[in-house]
């Protein structure tokens, strides 16, 4: 066989991801379809809820920013050859780490109570990725499935917890007291207002520039530290990193350490920005929507952030389409994810061999 | 005598929640067997429960539910198959794409059906399978202790429960004394010399995917329609995972792979004991920490077992001639 020829960087980075999505769209349409309404109606319901008004477009970039926190996550891991299907149980401990530092420190100072708060987060969500992997690094026990096992212990964990210690006092929802005034994220209309600008009031906060800043770290992490470097080659080839010389449990722990504390941060938006308390199953499934997002996205943080602005769309979008047609729930998004997933992750080869088929004709042409 | 009865209760609720256990675990074992890794078990079970609980719900007969949960599983083996044999694609993403997608669909399905918030009606006692008395348990009841064996453990479970038990000897000797076994086993350790023998890998695997989908299949089927009276919102409860544990640990050979399930149905029948129970020295323990249970379970097994060195050599890889 022909050595193959490399497709163009375009039709690797926009073309196939854009026919995976189109694939995964087109059956999302049929399942619409068969529920009985107009699945083209139901397009333009979601795109006019998620970008037709400025509170829906803010509420837009509110979901995207969780979506860049656990898509980052899963692709740190990803990168190091592990699956990590934990992100949601260690953004249930980010949000507990977070909490803790808030009540911790938070009536002294509410600037130190943030800024620790996002340690807080960071550590908790990379610790409780630290057993899988280390599991998975000197037991060789699956970390799919202790990562699975440990998103229902996080939550059992939290259920515990809201309704004995944290819970608010004199309180009968599993929730935890408000976090003190003045600890929080600000809001970001609130920092267009000191600039001048006005912009309707929504969820949107600080957290959005803090997980571009972390796709931007990741970014330099992965392609321009040694470090990086490392990790990736761990992810490769196992046996090549350690003829080099690579610890692969170590880069294991580590990376799974890192995508646990970037998973963790997600509370940072949900709870720090938004709801200002601890809420038992605040996660809702952002931390599977991870694994769809860094797949979309193709592992690269651009790829991430441009993946979690559709999802964040898909979920205002659909959240707004549950409102408008009644036999369409939020669950329905939770199909489109899956969809994604099994389309841009799972059957990537379904566009690119006849891609690649093509490109080969015509490159073969203009040769002869 | 107290502690007898108790004994035996909690036996009989471990043969209950190990059904499903034990049934999916075969499912995966014959998967993993073929050289094709399944963590799709999960949305397999989940798509079954549900199929299952809907025929039923509409047809009134818990075998037209058997056979819509069997289908159900079976179209999900065959998508995994076709991803993971024909596109060469990531099994453990498939997988999950799978559950994922499950978890979504289904209780749309079930709301646009049922209206119900997405669950499915409640099944009365002749749309499910409920439990059979075996003969004479009733008359064998007060004779001591085998009667309590006989007519409380044995005997009074559904049909399902008792399928499962007939299904298990079964895959073992199709697995160990039959041809296609041998085959099958195989095609998972070296499916280039199965393919050197002329034997078609690619159709191997598909039928190894057909048998995980139909004894999925009957897993998600006794969830909503034996030991439960309908479908609710993702009741196969991780089920799915912990049976692929249980797969593990048992070492991919089905006689251990039982008792895996076994331990685990024990387990969660004594979580289900546990609550509110006041234990010596220790005092009553939260329900949230009795339920973490099996989840812990799982993670000690899997940390005290390093078990991929037993796994299949070909599992998880697709397979490709040399061109």
């Amino acid at each position: 066989m022909a050595a193959q020829k490399k497709l163009p960087f375009w039709a690797d980075a926009i073309l196939l991801p854009t026919l995976n999505l189109l694939a995964a769209f087109l059956v999302s349409g049929l399942v619409i379809w068969g529920l009985g309404e107009d699945p083209l109606e139901a397009l333009s319901l979601m795109v006019d809820g998620a970008f037709g008004f400025q509170e829906g477009v803010g509420y837009t970039f509110y979901y995207a920013t969780n979506f860049v926190f656990t898509g980052l996550a899963v692709s740190v891991a990803y990168h190091a050859g592990l699956f990590n299907i934990g992100g949601e149980g260690q953004a249930m401990l980010g949000g507990l780490g977070l909490t803790l530092a808030v009540f911790l420190v938070g009536d002294v100072s509410p600037v130190l109570a943030v800024l620790l708060a996002i340690v807080g987060a960071a550590a908790f969500g990379g610790a409780w990725a630290f057993i899988p992997a280390y599991l998975q690094a000197k037991r060789g026990s699956h970390v799919v499935i202790t990562t699975i096992m440990f998103n229902f212990i996080a939550s059992a964990l939290l259920a515990y917890l809201l309704v004995g210690p944290l819970q608010r006092p004199g309180g009968q929802m599993p929730e935890s007291a408000d976090f003190p005034d003045g600890v929080s994220l600000m809001h970001l209309q609130d920092l267009f207002a000191m600039m001048g600008f006005t912009y309707e009031s929504g969820p949107l906060n600080l957290s959005a520039l803090i997980a571009v800043l972390c796709a931007v770290g990741v970014w330099f992490m992965l392609w321009r530290t040694r470090f990086g470097y490392e990790l990736r080659v761990v992810g490769q080839n196992q046996n090549a990193a350690r003829y080099a010389g690579i610890s692969v449990t170590r880069m294991t722990v580590i990376a799974m350490m890192i995508s646990g504390g970037l998973a963790g941060m997600m509370g940072l938006n949900e709870l720090l920005g938004e709801q200002l308390r601890l809420l038992g199953n605040f996660t809702l499934g952002y931390g599977f929507v991870g694994i769809a997002v860094a797949f979309m996205g193709r592992n690269h943080p651009v790829g991430i952030v441009l993946a979690a602005m559709l999802f964040g769309a898909l979920y205002q979008g659909g959240a707004e389409l549950a409102f408008e047609m009644p036999n369409i729930q939020r669950d329905y998004i939770v199909l489109i994810q899956g969809l994604v997933i099994l389309f841009a992750g799972a059957m990537e080869h379904l566009f690119r061999d006849p891609v690649e088929r093509v490109f080969r004709h015509f490159s073969e042409r203009r040769a002869a | 005598m107290e502690f007898f009865t108790d004994m035996i209760l909690l036996m009989d609720s471990t043969l209950r929640t190990a059904t499903p256990l034990v049934l999916a675990a075969l499912a995966g074992l014959v998967a993993e067997r073929s050289g094709i890794v399944d963590i799709g078990l999960e949305g397999k079970m989940l798509a079954a429960a549900f199929a299952a609980a809907a025929a039923a719900a509409v047809t009134g007969s818990p075998w037209m539910g058997m056979l819509a949960g069997v289908g159900a599983s079976v179209f999900l083996a065959l998508l995994h198959g076709w991803v993971s044999i024909a596109q060469r694609g990531n099994q453990i993403v498939s997988g999950m794409a799978i559950n994922i997608a499950v978890a979504g669909l289904a209780p749309t399905l079930a709301n646009f059906w049922f209206q119900k918030g997405g669950q499915t009606p409640l099944l009365g006692d002749e749309a499910r399978f409920s439990t059979i008395t075996l003969p004479f348990a009733d008359a064998l009841a007060d004779v001591p202790v085998i009667g309590a064996l006989y007519s409380e453990l044995i005997s009074g479970h559904n049909l399902i429960t008792y399928l499962a038990a007939a299904l298990i000897p079964l895959v073992a000797w199709m697995l160990y004394k039959t041809r296609f076994g041998l085959r099958l086993r195989a095609v998972g350790e070296n499916p280039e010399a199965v393919d050197t023998a002329g034997i078609s890998v690619t159709l191997l695997r598909y039928q190894a995917m057909v048998i995980a989908g139909v004894l999925c299949g009957l897993s998600g089927s006794v969830l909503s329609t034996g030991l439960g009276g309908g479908f609710i919102r993702d009741m196969s409860a991780g089920k799915g995972y912990l049976a692929l544990a249980a797969m593990i640990f048992g070492r991919w050979k089905p006689v251990p792979t039982l008792l895996a399930c076994l331990l685990f149905g024990f387990v969660d029948a004594l979580q289900g004991r546990l609550q509110g129970v006041a234990l010596p020295l220790i005092g009553e323990i939260p329900v949230q920490f009795t339920m973490m249970l099996p989840y812990v379970l799982t993670v000690v097994i899997l940390a005290g077992f390093a078990g991929r060195m037993d796994a299949p050599k070909a599992s998880g890889t697709p397979y490709e001639k040399d061109h």
